[in-house]
């Protein structure tokens, strides 16, 4: 339980090690592929701007499953809540700009707007599912995503005349909307010398992927700022009451604790930060649709925290490096690789493939194989899984669990009064 | 609430006055009324299924009573949230101990303490706030340890409470719930699964306690452990109380020869 200082700077070290690894390796992959600087460094670029999105959805899921033991599978919806609401507040009332209007706010309004709002929907499905069982609450959540989603979709509320304004979510249709990229350059023009774009620009790097190599930043800052909260309430006396009710909710109770209030709190909390996450992951784009919240989404959230395993902080970190890195992009990046490389059409099927390969001749399956990566990594991810639980099921660091507490308990007070 | 003539105690600290309880069509306490002395340990016994358990839990708040009243201190305490009742001072621990398996000894002990400021969310969170915070920390971590020695079990302090012995685990359930500084301690066959030696410790605390002030009343199989040590015995059979004495009373008592002890004693 209670790990040496130094074995915990080694395995610090060892994570450490690890991702500079890995980005590294990925690097010099694509330098030997043949990629240019440009291609490269977005690809690296995209890997860390989805391992702090999906770091952070995995951290917001840990505050619910790891910390509460409350099993939401509704992620998504308090995503697409997060992120509509931003579109609503943020939106150009410029029909040319965007299908449906939108209130023209500045965009940190929105954000702000998203989290509070998807926090509210949180609170509103956590009072009534107070006292259903784990398995049955897991239903309603899934449920109430999918109603979100379906919501959303639907044509009765896809357009709203209000005036001569036409509102809504634009139904199953893309919406644009004023995006992240305003934020991002508010903060390149404020702190950023325009040297650096000169420096990196003369490297042979774009405007544009400095400015997203920005906003790869703000998303990991957000992330930590959820890190920050997130460890202070794993050692309080609020992060002690969240794992009695997850070991047992009838004995916090029976000591005592508001069990019922803190699920309201931590769901509404848990909820915002998802919704906070959804508008990282959509905000480097600029349209957000419907399908961007199936219920496959926030699975991906559920294997970036089984991988590092559920519990700890950093494993959810973690997870969600290893899955953008690994299971995400990295596979993207290795068929552009190839494809660069063997300008052979790929064969239509893997039976193809595999007459030509009777006939020694690797490259159309290497090619083949290239070309369907994002199947293939669907395959790739469930045999992760399957060692993964095989092997450690507690995942990479789900033995890394704070305690809970806001003072160092083996502190022990001096022996007065006992005597013995 | 004709406390006087529930009773026949002096000083009673908790009182259950008809108290009903219905499962569908089966009815598991009918009308039971007893009172419990301040200060004192009062055990209740009674045959499998005559209501025992059931009755705990409506006095805590895990069930709700279908009838009846539970007065605590002179507060009426029937059917509210199982919290609210342990927070003015009803605690109880369980038949098979309800340790939190995955949280270490210490971290168990400091949920005992009552209303803590770190309990809502900002205080814990918001950095001004969060100096009260770790204060009151110190101070229940202090108490903790000493409730740990006093026990005797401070040297599985970090180890996780679902590795424990199952006597450990009835000493640490019993350690925690002195933390919420209770009143009265419902005690629901603390000696079940322990072994000799701890059972006498377990014992010596009870008593200890007792002498503090604390008032004891114990669900418990064991015929010695009620007879040795507590001051009055209510036997239950058929979810009604059948007999409300002291002990040589109770062993002399037709009724509950022939009901439950079976001609034994």
């Amino acid at each position: 339980m209670s790990e040496s200082n130094s074995e915990r700077r080694t395995r610090l070290l060892r994570l450490g090690g690890f991702v500079a690894a890995t980005y590294i390796g990925l690097f010099l992959i694509g330098f030997i592929g043949g990629l240019s600087l440009n291609e490269i460094f977005g690809q690296l670029i995209s890997i860390t701007m989805y391992a702090g999105v999906f770091g952070l959805l995995a951290l917001a899921l840990n505050l619910h499953w790891g910390y509460t033991g409350m099993f939401n599978i509704g992620i998504a919806g308090f995503m697409a809540i997060g992120v509509y609401t931003m579109v609503f507040l943020t939106a150009s009332p410029d029909p040319v700009a965007s299908p449906v209007a939108g209130l023209d706010l500045p965009i940190l309004v929105g954000v702000l707007g998203g989290v509070i709002v998807a926090a509210i929907f949180g609170a509103l499905l956590a009072i009534p599912t107070l006292r259903v069982r784990a398995d049955y609450f897991a239903i309603i959540t899934l449920g109430f995503s999918e109603i979100v989603r379906l919501f959303i979709q639907s044509d009765t509320l896809g357009e709203i005349e209000i005036g001569d304004q036409v509102y809504g979510t634009g139904a199953g249709r893309s919406v644009r909307y004023s995006n992240f990229r305003d934020l991002t350059d508010v903060v390149v023009q404020t702190f950023v010398p325009s040297a650096i774009f000169d420096t990196l620009g003369a490297v042979g790097l774009s405007d544009s992927l400095v400015r997203r190599l920005f906003y790869a930043l703000v998303v990991l800052l957000f992330m930590l700022a959820v890190l920050w909260l997130l460890r202070r309430i794993a050692r309080s006396p609020f992060g002690r009451v969240l794992k009695a009710i997850r070991e047992d909710e009838t004995a916090a109770q029976s000591l005592g604790k508001d069990t019922r209030a803190a699920k309201v709190t931590v769901f509404a909390l848990g909820a915002g930060l998802m919704g906070l996450g959804g508008i990282l992951w959509h905000g480097q784009g600029s349209f957000v649709e419907p399908d961007l919240f199936l219920p496959i989404y926030t699975f991906f959230i559920f294997i970036a925290l089984i991988i590092g395993g559920s519990g700890s902080n950093l494993g959810a970190m973690v997870g969600g490096f290893v899955f953008a890195a690994f299971l995400w992009d990295g596979p993207r990046y290795l068929r552009t690789i190839v494809s660069e490389n063997l300008d052979i059409d790929a064969p239509q099927t893997i039976y193809h493939a595999g007459a030509e390969l009777l006939q020694f001749d690797v490259v159309p399956l290497i090619s083949y194989l290239a070309e369907s990566l994002d199947e293939l990594r669907w395959i790739f991810i469930g045999i992760v899984l399957i060692v993964l639980m095989l092997r450690r099921p507690e995942g990479l660091y789900g033995d890394q669990e704070d305690i809970a507490a806001a003072v160092d308990l083996t502190e022990r007070p001096p022996r007065g009064e006992n005597n013995e | 609430m004709s406390n006087e003539s529930v009773t026949g105690v002096d000083d009673p600290v908790l009182v259950v006055d008809g108290l009903e309880k219905r499962f569908g069509g089966i009815v598991a306490v009918d009308g039971a009324s007893f009172a419990i002395e301040r200060g004192v340990i009062t055990g209740l016994i009674g045959p499998n299924g005559a209501g025992k358990s059931t009755t705990f839990n409506c006095i805590t708040g895990v069930y709700k009573p279908n009838g009846g009243t539970v007065t605590l201190d002179g507060t009426e305490i029937t059917g509210k949230r199982p919290e609210w009742i342990a927070n003015r001072g009803l605690v109880r621990t369980f038949q098979i101990a309800r340790e939190l398996p995955e949280m270490t000894v210490i971290e168990n002990m400091m949920l005992g303490p009552q209303n803590q400021r770190g309990e809502s969310l900002l205080q814990s969170v918001v950095p001004g706030l969060r100096r009260g915070v770790v204060a009151e920390e110190e101070g229940l971590r202090e108490r903790a340890w000493e409730t740990l020695e006093l026990f005797e079990i401070d040297h599985l302090a970090h180890e996780k409470a679902g590795t424990l012995s199952g006597g450990q685990r009835k000493l640490l359930e019993l350690a925690r719930a002195l933390l919420t500084d209770p009143e009265v301690l419902l005690l629901d066959e603390p000696m079940a699964g322990v072994n000799p030696s701890l059972e006498k410790k377990l014992i010596e605390r009870i008593h200890e306690l007792k002498e503090q002030g604390y008032t004891f009343l114990i669900v418990e199989h064991d015929m010695e452990v009620i007879m040795e040590n507590c001051k009055r015995v209510i036997v239950m059979h058929q979810g009604d109380v059948l007999a409300d004495g002291t002990p040589a009373e109770i062993e002399s008592n037709e009724r509950v020869i022939e009901a439950y002890l079976g001609g034994e004693v």
